[in-house]
């Protein structure tokens, strides 16, 4: 089959509208780093199974390499390019550099785009397969629960100690804050 | 992979619509399985649907104390809904164990459903596979089967369904609700994966130009009390090696309700039929889950590495059903 013709995708990606023509097999994730050259958000697996290319698509984290692009047209990305303001980094980045949170640094974007998406998750009641009882109205972000619901994102180094410290420390410093910017944002 | 052209549906009548005059068109809701399979071209679709604009998304009550499930509901609302969280507490853990939190904000309930196995020698094109290439032999059989049937497989295929969602939708009696030109059908959730016999690669009951547009469930009081429990080679983010779900009710020390089914086990979430007929009525004592599990998997065969599975299973069972006696709901 010859190629494909092109399909106008139109993203807001970190607040700026963008207007790509693409082909529908491409993915967010490579329309982001092979189009709009954002390649904060990194290709690891390119398979759904590791988390490096977590994304926030209106203020939610998915995997972008299993994502037409196509179906998100209209939608709201946040890259890891996206968050803080250009001079101050985002508390979370700033918390994974006091934890270690990281060695090479890989899957950190994926790991801090993922956690703000988590923390939101959590702030609005969401259960995880950690919560012992489902009926619970609100449910304390243990270290067990950060393992859990973080466990979408793998770490070749075995940063997790500092991941989870740095997450643990952002979600104690402002509950249920983190996040909120980027949903209000996306709304 | 291979190219494809697009096209978003706007409403059900669309979807039907184009499905049933596109030729080799398939419809893609989060994609997280579709899109994984389209780039090892195992999936070669000419066209794909686009469904995740249409009005699927809600989770309502029934009238006759039912719930009902969009097919575009993504799995992370279904699993934090209210309503679930406290009638069907099975099904938001189930939920909840599969695959990871972004996949789950991705993954619908309709896709959930149209998994396809997880089996290694499905996705290796160079293995025989007759899942993939009917007729082509199965190169599992002898090979690397941790992950493999242990219940109704066949001489052509010993692949097991992977999702969880799926075997708490069995324990409860749900039903699929699917449309297609010809009018709405409603598929028994037990009748609606299909064991491989002779023919591996039709997996559903679903024909090619329907779409599934909810599911439902009916009024169970003793799925409040209930469980899915997961034993896998670690502790989050894999597939089943077991999984059970399950929910009890006893009076006067006696089992008055009780729904269980099986995951990981087969090609299809398997309804453990044999165990609740033991257990109805019998003695809630460890005596009787262990004579039910018993039952269940007298017919069990195991694959060249699969063994432990069938003892896995068992004992899984039995405690799931000692934790939900000692501890009541989940919930």
């Amino acid at each position: 089959m010859g190629r494909q013709p092109v399909v106008e995708v139109r993203m807001r990606v970190n607040g700026v509208m963008e207007s790509l023509d693409l082909e529908p097999r491409v993915s967010l994730l490579d329309a982001l780093r092979e189009r709009l050259g954002l390649t904060g958000t990194k290709k690891g697996c390119n398979q759904g199974a590791c988390g490096a290319c977590t994304v926030l698509v209106d203020g939610e984290r998915i995997n972008s390499c299993l994502a037409l692009a196509v179906q998100y047209d209209g939608r709201e990305i946040t890259t890891i390019e996206g968050l803080g303001d250009g001079e101050r980094a985002h508390p979370l980045q700033s918390a994974f550099v006091r934890n270690d949170g990281f060695q090479c640094g890989y899957c950190t974007s994926g790991q801090i785009c993922s956690a703000i998406g988590m923390l939101a998750e959590h702030g609005a009641g969401a259960p995880s397969a950690a919560t012992e009882h489902l009926s619970a109205d609100t449910i304390e972000l243990s270290d067990a629960e950060i393992r859990e619901r973080m466990s979408g994102n793998l770490c070749r180094c075995g940063a997790y100690n500092g991941i989870v410290g740095a997450i643990r420390e952002v979600a104690a410093a402002v509950p249920g804050e983190i996040g909120r910017d980027v949903m209000e944002a996306a709304r | 992979m291979k190219a494809f052209s697009y096209v978003s549906a706007a409403d059900v009548p669309a979807a039907l619509r184009a499905i049933s005059t596109e030729p080799n068109a398939k419809f893609i809701g989060g994609g997280t399985n579709l899109v994984d399979l389209m780039r090892e071209e195992i999936e070669r679709p000419d066209t794909i649907i686009d469904i995740t604009r249409l009005p699927l998304s809600g989770i309502e009550e029934l009238p006759g104390g039912g719930v009902r499930i969009g097919a575009m509901v993504r799995n992370s609302h279904l699993a934090a809904d209210r309503l679930i969280r406290m009638r069907y507490p099975m099904l938001s853990q189930a939920v909840l164990t599969g695959a990871s939190a972004q996949l789950r904000n991705m993954a619908t309930v309709g896709g959930n459903l149209l998994q396809r196995t997880r089996c290694l020698y499905f996705y290796d094109g160079a293995a025989a596979c007759n899942k993939r290439e009917p007729g082509r032999g199965c190169d599992a059989i002898g090979g690397f089967t941790r992950n493999h049937a242990i219940l109704g497989a066949s001489g052509a295929c010993v692949a097991t369904h992977p999702s969880d969602m799926c075997v708490a939708l069995a324990a409860l009696d749900a039903t699929v609700v699917a449309e297609s030109v010809r009018g709405v059908r409603r598929i028994p959730m037990t009748e609606f994966h299909l064991l491989p016999g002779g023919t591996p690669d039709v997996e559903t009951a679903l024909a090619p130009d329907e779409l599934i547009t909810a599911v439902e469930l009916p009024e169970i009081p003793v799925a409040a009390t209930s469980a899915y429990r997961k034993v896998r080679d670690r502790a989050s983010y894999a597939f089943a090696l077991v999984s059970v779900a399950a929910a009890l009710e006893t009076s006067d020390g006696a089992v008055s309700a009780v729904r269980l089914a099986l995951g990981g086990v087969a090609a299809k979430p398997w309804r453990a039929h044999l165990a609740e007929q033991v257990l109805l009525g019998a003695p809630a004592t460890e005596e009787s889950f262990q004579r039910a599990a018993a039952a269940e998997l007298a017919p069990a065969v195991a694959q060249s590495q699969n063994a432990f599975k069938i003892e896995l299973a068992r004992r899984t069972i039995v405690a799931t059903l000692r934790r939900l006696l000692t501890d009541g709901s989940a919930a």
